[in-house]
Parts: C-alpha cells; structure tokens; sequence
C-alpha cells in the first residue's frame, strides 16, 4: 500500500483517540519512520495538523477523500 | 526559582462526568504531545478518583460517603441528571457514537504517565481515606505542591 512503516486503522476513533494513539505509535519508530493512518473522525483535520506542530514532527500530507481522513507522519527526532 | 517547562497543570475540582470527562480529554491530549500533566483532584473531583468503597467515619462523613458515593462510573453529568437517567442515558450516546468510556480515559491517562494528585485537606474534611482512592494516584497533596508544579507550566486550568 506504501512505504509507510506502521500503518494505522483509526476509523470510527473519537478525540482524544487518533491522537493519543498517533502519539503511542511514533515512540516506536526510529527517527524518519513514517505513520500512515485512517481515520473518520473530521477533527482529525485540524487536531493531526496541531499535533505535530506541537511535537514538532512532520506532516507529509493529509487528505479527505469522501468519508475517510488519510494522513502521514513523519518522525522527527 | 524554577523555570517554565513543557508541562500542564489542572486542577478538577468537578466532580461532574462531563466536567471530568473534558478534563481527562485535555490530560490525555497534552500528554500525547509530549507535555508533563499533573492533575490536582480536590473537594468534589475526589469523586472521579474514588474506588466506590463508602466512605466517613462521622455521622456527617458517612452521611456524605452515602450521598456523595465517589467512583468513576458513578459519577453524572453536571446538568440534566435526572437522579441518574442523564448518566445512564449519556453513556449510551457515548457508546453509540464510540467514545471512551470515562473509565478507559483514566486508565489512558494512567497509562500515558499523567500524575494524578488527590488533596489532603479535602480528604480529610470529607472523611475520605486514601484507601477509597484508585492505585493511579500517585500522591497526596497540599496546595503548595500544586503552586509548585503549575509556577513551572506553560499552561494551567481549573476545571
């Protein structure tokens, strides 16, 4: 499916959820590893986003496509 | 004089479901930014870190152990309660809609390192011992640890 190196199933997860989750999953991942994720919550648009500008990881995109939100992270440091 | 770091303080002094639920989102969603989250639980948001054991040693202790019964799943919504069918009746919308039980959120947030606090002079003044407290809370309190931790917060709330 890609180059992701976890890939997460989000669907259906209410805030905090995808976050906290998001969170949890990046600490197992060396710097660079990437996060792909689905979710269907649209909070996710803005919360995703504000998380890593938070954490200070990056955001390689993220895109609605009817009712699924998918997006990927990038480990930082 | 001890710098400001990467932390959060809250203070929950509801012992309301949705107050505590607002509460523990906001805990869970810092602590998954990276930040330090110290939670004071005081007067009625000794409730939301209660076991359900009764409590009281007074006649007025025991009269508020029995009215007042603390436990997180036990615990209901600040408005529209209607003698516990707004409790009942919200956690089936939550259920519907798939959040979190009240209950899973403590756990994440236990899990996730938030540090949970309960205030001495509130136990005491409610009969409340820490044996009736959930083993999640790390510590018993006073107000000066509490201006302690949030002088170096970035950010701090009462709720």
């Amino acid at each position: 499916m890609s180059n992701a190196d976890v890939v997460l199933d989000l669907k259906g997860l209410l805030c905090p959820i995808p976050v906290v989750k998001v969170s949890q999953a990046i600490k197992s991942l060396p710097v660079g590893g990437v996060i792909e994720a689905t979710a269907t919550d649209p909070g996710v648009l803005a919360d995703i986003p504000a998380w890593t500008r938070t954490t200070g990881h990056e955001l390689i995109s993220i895109e609605r496509q009817e009712k699924l939100i998918n997006f990927k992270v990038r480990k930082v440091k | 004089m001890l710098l400001e770091t990467n932390k959060l303080s809250m203070v929950v002094f509801s012992g309301d479901m949705d107050k505590v639920m607002a509460a523990y989102i906001i805990a869970t969603g810092a602590a998954a930014a990276g930040m330090e989250v110290t939670m004071f639980f005081t007067f009625w948001g000794l409730k939301a870190i209660q076991n359900g054991k009764t409590t009281g040693s007074s006649l007025f202790g025991k009269m508020l152990g029995v009215m007042n019964r603390g436990g997180i799943d036990r615990i209901g919504p600040s408005r529209l309660n209607m003698g516990g069918m707004g409790r009942w009746m919200f956690k089936k919308m939550m259920k519907a809609h798939n959040v979190s039980p009240l209950a899973e959120l403590q756990q994440m947030a236990a899990d996730l390192g938030v540090k949970m606090i309960a205030c001495q002079m509130s136990m005491d003044v409610m009969e409340i011992p820490r044996e009736t407290l959930i083993p999640a809370v790390a510590d018993v309190a006073g107000v000066a640890t509490f201006i302690e931790d949030a002088a170096q917060s970035k950010v701090t709330l009462f709720v």
